[in-house]
């Protein structure tokens, strides 16, 4: 301090500085807070606030029947909603005791690759962004746009897709969808290609991630990390391997994983997960072309008490009225049960708890968000680093404030 | 040799006897529940024991059931043993009245949110816990809003009442 500041006798100088990262910082990539004491840049301790955007979805679900429950759910992890809202129609399948048709699984892991490829290609864009390459970013935008027609021709909406029903699709897909499709398999892989290439060796992307907010795979485990970020650290472990859902045993893929659980082996961790996730498209893709006859139309599996009948049949018959009016209505009573079910989401395992108690809406619900889980690990991941290496480590560990705060 | 529900059952049986109790199997999940003293020694057990080794929380929450008299507060864990990839849930009940439950923070690192967000909505107090304070809700607020006292629709709204969602 200088000597103009007159200190009280025996007062001891505070040699550190405390810096409020967020909770609006552009860099903080969504709503949190992190009070950091800084020593020159070196970080010395961090503290994380979050809970800016809780919504109370917990305590919400307990006055909902399920189906408006996964409008909730878009809204946890909003870069990949159709993940959620895919786990969150199987959990309740799961409970229902519903096993859905074969092209309906397909049709699903279709689109949940797709989402895994919008949430891996922001977070690994939005590093370059942070590391000071916003060319990446740029190239790679596009084609999450080009995902997001594909959405927009199945499910209506772009973002928070409200997408599928318990039981299957709300519709079939159309041809444009499959179009629309077919020039997303053809187009991105070479613009991932060169997105690759600018970053992969680049020197300056190397040193700006390399050694930086590593973390061991004894420690992972225990700071309960999942998905990508604990597959940096080297555990092979993937939900879609370890309890096969929605028919991921029919596909042939590999589990990509780091070694040091660094910021650099996150990034290549979800670089490898999106070839992965193109390889698994293409294969869903001819699996769903080879149904032939009424095959071929099937997209919801026959569950008359929760999967809405069609408009024209409500008009015309009695059955198809009822089950409308006791759907919208929230007016079906649901088995007891107990059920956990776990999904691979963008940023780890996604899992529903489900309690029923045999009523119309869940006893309670709890959703297990993988990014709060491993958020709290931040402080080790960050202590003893640079200011400039604190970004870069929340940026690889895909963070989404929606997710974290429910 | 292969993990089963019956092993892990059966393990448990012959170190805690009579304690731990409600075995049952829920969507081929085994699931029971232990005294609350005791959660820590089963925790630990389930960690160390070289056949159970389950080191991962996969989850730790909790739920209210006001209408069990001494037991209307439950943390459920779920827990993950990752190389016989074999899943478990654990229960323990508590008192409303004092909910004290010991806190897993020195075994599992990923407990220490996961019990503050729950102490948060249910206001357990997890005994042991380095920073125990609210982590979604505002610091000043006084009640513990996913207990089922604190009702979710308009007090005044008569066309939205239990009844609605099948408990009357």
């Amino acid at each position: 301090m200088s000597e103009h500041i007159k200190l009280p006798e025996g007062s001891i100088e505070k040699t550190t500085t405390t810096l409020n990262l967020g909770p609006t910082h552009p860099a903080t990539h969504g709503v949190m807070q992190n009070i950091l004491e800084l020593d020159g840049e070196r970080i010395v301790s961090a503290d994380q606030t979050i809970g800016y955007i809780h919504r109370a979805f917990e305590k919400l679900a307990e006055r909902r029947p399920l189906a408006q429950i996964t409008t909730l759910t878009d809204r946890l992890n909003y870069c990949s909603s159709p993940l959620n809202n895919m786990g969150w129609h199987m959990t309740c399948e799961k409970l229902l005791g519903i096993t859905t048709p074969k092209r309906v699984d397909y049709l699903r892991v279709i689109v949940m690759e797709l989402a895994r490829i919008a949430d891996h290609l922001i977070c690994n864009s939005i590093m370059g962004v942070d590391a000071g390459a916003y060319t990446g970013f740029l190239y790679v935008m596009q084609y999450r746009e080009l995902i997001y027609e594909i959405y927009e021709e199945i499910c209506g909406a772009r973002l928070t897709t409200n997408m599928g029903r318990i039981g299957g699709f709300e519709r079939n897909f159309n041809d444009i969808a499959f179009q629309k499709l077919e020039k997303f398999l053809d187009e991105y892989p070479k613009a991932l290609k060169e997105f690759e290439n600018m970053f992969q060796r680049n020197r300056i992307f190397m040193d700006r991630t390399m050694g930086v907010g590593g973390i061991s795979a004894e420690r992972a485990l225990n700071y309960g990390f999942t998905g990508p970020n604990l597959r940096a650290a080297g555990v092979d472990y993937d939900v879609r391997v370890h309890a096969p859902y929605s028919s991921y045993q029919d596909f042939e893929f590999i589990i990509p994983v780091g070694s040091t659980g660094d910021s650099y082996d996150r990034w290549l961790v979800r670089e490898q997960e999106m070839w992965q996730s193109l390889s698994i498209i293409r294969q869903a893709y001819q699996k769903v072309q080879a149904f032939t006859g009424a095959e071929a139309e099937v997209y919801h599996a026959d569950v008359p008490e929760y999967y809405l009948p069609a408009k024209q049949d409500v008009y015309t018959k009695m059955e198809a009225l009822i089950y409308h009016f006791k759907i919208i209505m929230g007016e079906t009573d649901i088995p007891a049960g107990e059920v956990y079910h776990a999904v691979e989401g963008g940023n780890g395992e996604l899992g529903f708890y489900l309690i029923s108690d045999g009523g119309r809406a869940p006893y309670r619900l709890h959703f297990r968000r993988p990014c709060f889980i491993y958020y709290q690990a931040f402080e080790e991941l960050v202590k003893g680093a640079m200011l400039s290496d604190a970004i870069i480590t929340m940026s690889s560990l895909n963070l989404i404030a929606g997710e974290m705060d429910a | 040799m292969s993990l089963t529900n019956e092993i892990i059952q059966q393990r448990l049986t012959e170190k805690f006897g009579e304690q731990v109790s409600e075995f049952s199997t829920s969507y081929g999940m085994l699931q029971f529940e232990a005294p609350k003293e005791i959660n820590l020694k089963v925790l630990n057990f389930l960690y160390d024991d070289a056949q159970l080794g389950f080191i991962f929380l996969t989850d730790l929450t909790g739920v209210h059931y006001p209408d069990q008299k001494g037991r209307e507060l439950a943390v459920v864990y779920h827990l993950h043993n990752l190389k016989e990839n074999i899943r478990l849930r654990f229960k323990v009940f508590t008192g409303v009245d004092q909910p004290d439950v010991y806190t897993a923070t020195g075994l599992f690192s990923s407990a220490n949110w996961m019990e503050r967000e729950t102490y948060d909505f249910y206001g357990i107090n997890f005994v042991g816990h380095p920073n125990l304070k609210r982590i979604l809700n505002v610091d000043e607020m006084d009640y513990f809003p996913l207990r089922k006292e604190f009702p979710l629709e308009d007090q005044t709204r008569i066309d939205k009442d239990d009844e609605m969602f099948g408990r009357g």
